[in-house]
């Protein structure tokens, strides 16, 4: 077969469908979405009836997978890192459930946060649960590795978490692939009790799965996915983890590596295979994409063995992804220079798209925040989000996927009147509905801008899970007839909004501003189609 | 045969699909490639750059060393500077648009941009505007630019013209005229012009 031209995300949902999954479940979020994207768009998903539309959140996205595993069909779900939080109680839980058909966890991290609000490290959550965790260096391994994890859930019965980085999600290269496998047939787990976690069983469970600890790390001996490489200068030894790797070898493109190599992309990493390499070096150069967790665990609390280098001494930065350069000074390697980058360059951060709806929401909130005092509107996790910066400067918080409308709440119990939300539509229909809930029942005098364009923008206009059933939900949440306005935000509407904003705002209690408007990019999308549609259309004639 | 090289422009000027027409043309002459690619938030009229690294032999990394890029292409001359660091001194060639895209408040004087490019030993400055609307429209401006670079990327010409042929045919044989046009016209100006 020839070889695919796939982005690391694509070479894992290639993997997926290859390995005869049923369906994918996901919520869109940079580095991950395209994982999900390939398999809506993919054929032979389309003829299998791969189950693939957009979950509300991660969270309903894990729990439907384990669903799926619990019906004895394979299951790829889909987040990036700090949505591996919003599924965190379903994911762990999972790992003392266990799997039936094959369960495989993708959580994309995003080290130097790049699209992100932090750049936790995904091998914690899979070291937290107990479970496998598989670490591709680069695009082939991201397939084959797919395949073999779920191989891996369903010899022990257990998730598996992968995890890529953002370079290897959004870099392609060739992948060959291997022969598709057919998807599992519909069957139940024997024990019909395996997935009810009351005390009990649930004790019973967590023993089992400790009691596969042994095989999980004998597994990562054996599957080829962490190798061992010698080298003849025993002065060093170097421990590479996943993309770290390449890395390491871009530094030694003329010539060998001199030291002992471990590279790791299997976790857990057994005793022997760090022992093989410690034993026979006089110093440890820990290479990780993320936090430094495998150096921690060499150097131990007391780290009073052989000298370690890595992060946790400054060989490396302690934040931020790895570059070749970076790993090429921790080597001592001669670095290459460049030229020096002129001083008249400057930034240039994103910005809101020309014609956005949320220029013209926001302009008219600013309009009548500028008679309270500043710092009353908590926002959310979206294109809006970008209102913090000049020239908009409208919003004051972004914490988490729905953070807005409890921030406020907490803010006006605290005094702050009024205080206002600014929450997008996807977003509320992640974690935004259960904050407007705790608002009504607490009567806080609080305005909710809803900010309404219809998609998930920030991601690229993913489908919302929302659309058309908002305006029904905040009643349904009970919030009074009356103080729900839907406005469409527009520059020749301006005067009447603004007129809207003050009515709310000064209203004592809850509020919700429905601003609609559909996203510029997906609205030229569709008109794009419909011409190209059209066009086909005629020619046909 | 190897090359390493840098795409910079700012989101929606179509650096990707520059980046995408010599990826497919480096796959068409057997060559292997990796191609690393902004995603995301940036895309929303930010900075976005790629890193394309094509080779007869394996590739190790995703991205380029820093100071051992062949080439930056660059659709937007300010954008041409933020990757300066990148650029070999032994080889590096810099082509670039001298088009800017001014969506910022304290955007340098166009001047003092090109005369910082114009300290380079090897580059290409083009008005690919011009020559894209020259050629039928101004949305080829960043073919027009691939064009100047083509005669450094140790491709064949065919390639490039077989590349875009394969993306844009689904938008219709006149977007692949006006593209194989502008790349022509952007090669002719850097023959003519380095």
């Amino acid at each position: 077969m020839d070889k695919l031209l796939l982005l690391g995300d694509e070479a894992i949902a290639q993997g997926a469908v290859d390995a005869g999954i049923s369906g994918v479940f996901a919520y869109p979020g940079t580095p991950s979405t395209e994982i999900t994207e390939y398999i809506q768009a993919s054929k032979e998903a389309k003829e299998r009836h791969i189950a693939s539309a957009w979950s509300a959140n991660e969270k309903t996205a894990m729990e439907t997978a384990i669903g799926m595993s619990y019906a004895g069909k394979r299951a790829l779900v889909c987040m990036k890192h700090v949505g591996l939080n919003v599924a965190a109680d379903a994911f762990i839980n999972s790992s003392i459930t266990g799997a039936h058909g094959g369960l495989v966890v993708v959580s994309a991290d995003d080290p130097s946060m790049h699209s992100s609000q932090n750049e936790q490290d995904s091998r914690f959550y899979g070291k937290f649960a107990q479970i496998p965790i598989m670490e591709p260096s680069n695009q082939q391994e991201a397939y084959d590795m797919t395949l073999y994890a779920f191989e891996l859930s369903e010899k022990y019965g257990t998730p598996v978490l992968l995890r890529p980085t953002t370079r290897l999600s959004h870099s392609r290269s060739g992948v060959a692939r291997k022969t598709p496998r057919e998807e599992n047939p519909l069957s139940l787990p024997s024990d019909l009790k395996q997935f009810v976690l009351l005390p009990s069983i649930a004790r019973k469970q967590y023993n089992t799965l400790l009691g596969k600890q042994k095989a999980f790390e004998q597994e990562g001996e054996e599957s080829g996915y962490n190798q061992f490489f010698d080298g003849k200068d025993k002065s060093m030894g170097i421990i590479a983890c996943g993309l770290a790797y390449n890395y390491l070898l871009e530094n030694y493109q003329q010539t060998e590596i001199p030291y002992p190599v471990l590279k790791i992309s299997q976790y857990p990493v057994s005793k022997k295979l760090v022992k093989q390499i410690y034993d026979e070096v006089d110093s440890v150069l820990v290479l990780e994409e993320g936090y430094p967790i495998l150096e921690e665990l060499v150097r131990g609390i007391l780290d009073e063995g052989k000298p370690v280098k890595g992060r946790m001494d400054g060989t490396l930065p302690r934040a931020g992804e790895l570059n070749p350069n970076l790993v090429g000074k921790a080597l001592g390697i001669d670095i290459a220079e460049g030229y020096e980058i002129p001083d008249i360059l400057k930034g240039r951060p994103p910005l809101l798209c020309d014609g956005c709806p949320h220029w013209d929401s926001f302009g008219a909130l600013n309009e009548v925040m500028a008679e309270y005092t500043k710092g009353r509107v908590l926002a959310d996790i979206g294109c809006y989000t970008l209102s913090a910066l000049p020239p908009l400067e409208s919003i004051n918080s972004c914490v988490d996927m729905g953070a807005s409308i409890t921030m406020a709440v907490g803010a006006a119990e605290a005094g702050l009147v009024p205080a206002v939300a600014a929450i997008g539509d996807s977003t509320f229909t992640h974690s935004g509905m259960t904050g407007l809930l705790d608002a009504v029942n607490r009567n806080v005098p609080i305005t909710v801008l809803l900010l309404d364009n219809s998609t998930t923008g920030m991601t690229g206009g993913q489908d919302a899970a929302g659309f058309g059933k908002l305006d029904n939900i905040v009643k349904g949440m009970g919030v009074a007839e009356e103080h729900i306005r839907i406005i469409k935000p527009l520059r020749r509407l301006h005067d009447e909004n603004v007129q809207v904003f003050k009515e709310e705002i000064a209203y004592e209690g809850v509020s919700v501003i429905i601003a609609r408007r559909e996203c510029v990019q997906t609205l030229a999308r569709r008109m794009k189609l419909k011409h190209a549609k059209k066009k086909t259309e005629a020619v046909n004639k | 045969m190897k090359k390493d090289i840098i795409i910079g422009g700012v989101g929606g000027q179509g650096a990707l699909t520059i980046a995408t027409t010599i990826g497919l043309a480096a796959l068409s002459e057997g060559l292997q490639l990796k191609q690393s690619e902004v995603h995301g938030m940036s895309q929303r009229g930010g900075d976005v750059q790629s890193h394309l690294r094509i080779s007869s032999n394996s590739i190790a990394s995703d991205l380029i060393p820093e100071g051992k890029a062949d080439m930056i292409i660059a659709v937007e001359p300010m954008e041409s500077l933020r990757y300066f660091n990148m650029l070999s001194k032994e080889n590096g060639w810099l082509i670039t648009s001298i088009n800017p895209f001014n969506n910022i408040s304290n955007y340098p004087d166009l001047e003092d941009v090109l005369s910082e490019i114009r300290k380079l030993p090897r580059y290409v400055t083009i008005d690919a505007d011009k020559i894209a609307k020259d050629q039928g429209s101004v949305k080829a401006a960043n073919i027009v630019v691939l064009g100047a670079a083509s005669p450094y990327l140790g491709l064949k010409y065919e390639s490039l013209e077989k590349a875009i042929k394969q993306l844009f045919g689904k938008k219709g044989d006149d977007i692949v005229q006006l593209n194989l046009k502008a790349l022509r016209a952007g090669r002719e100006f850097a023959e003519k012009n380095s």
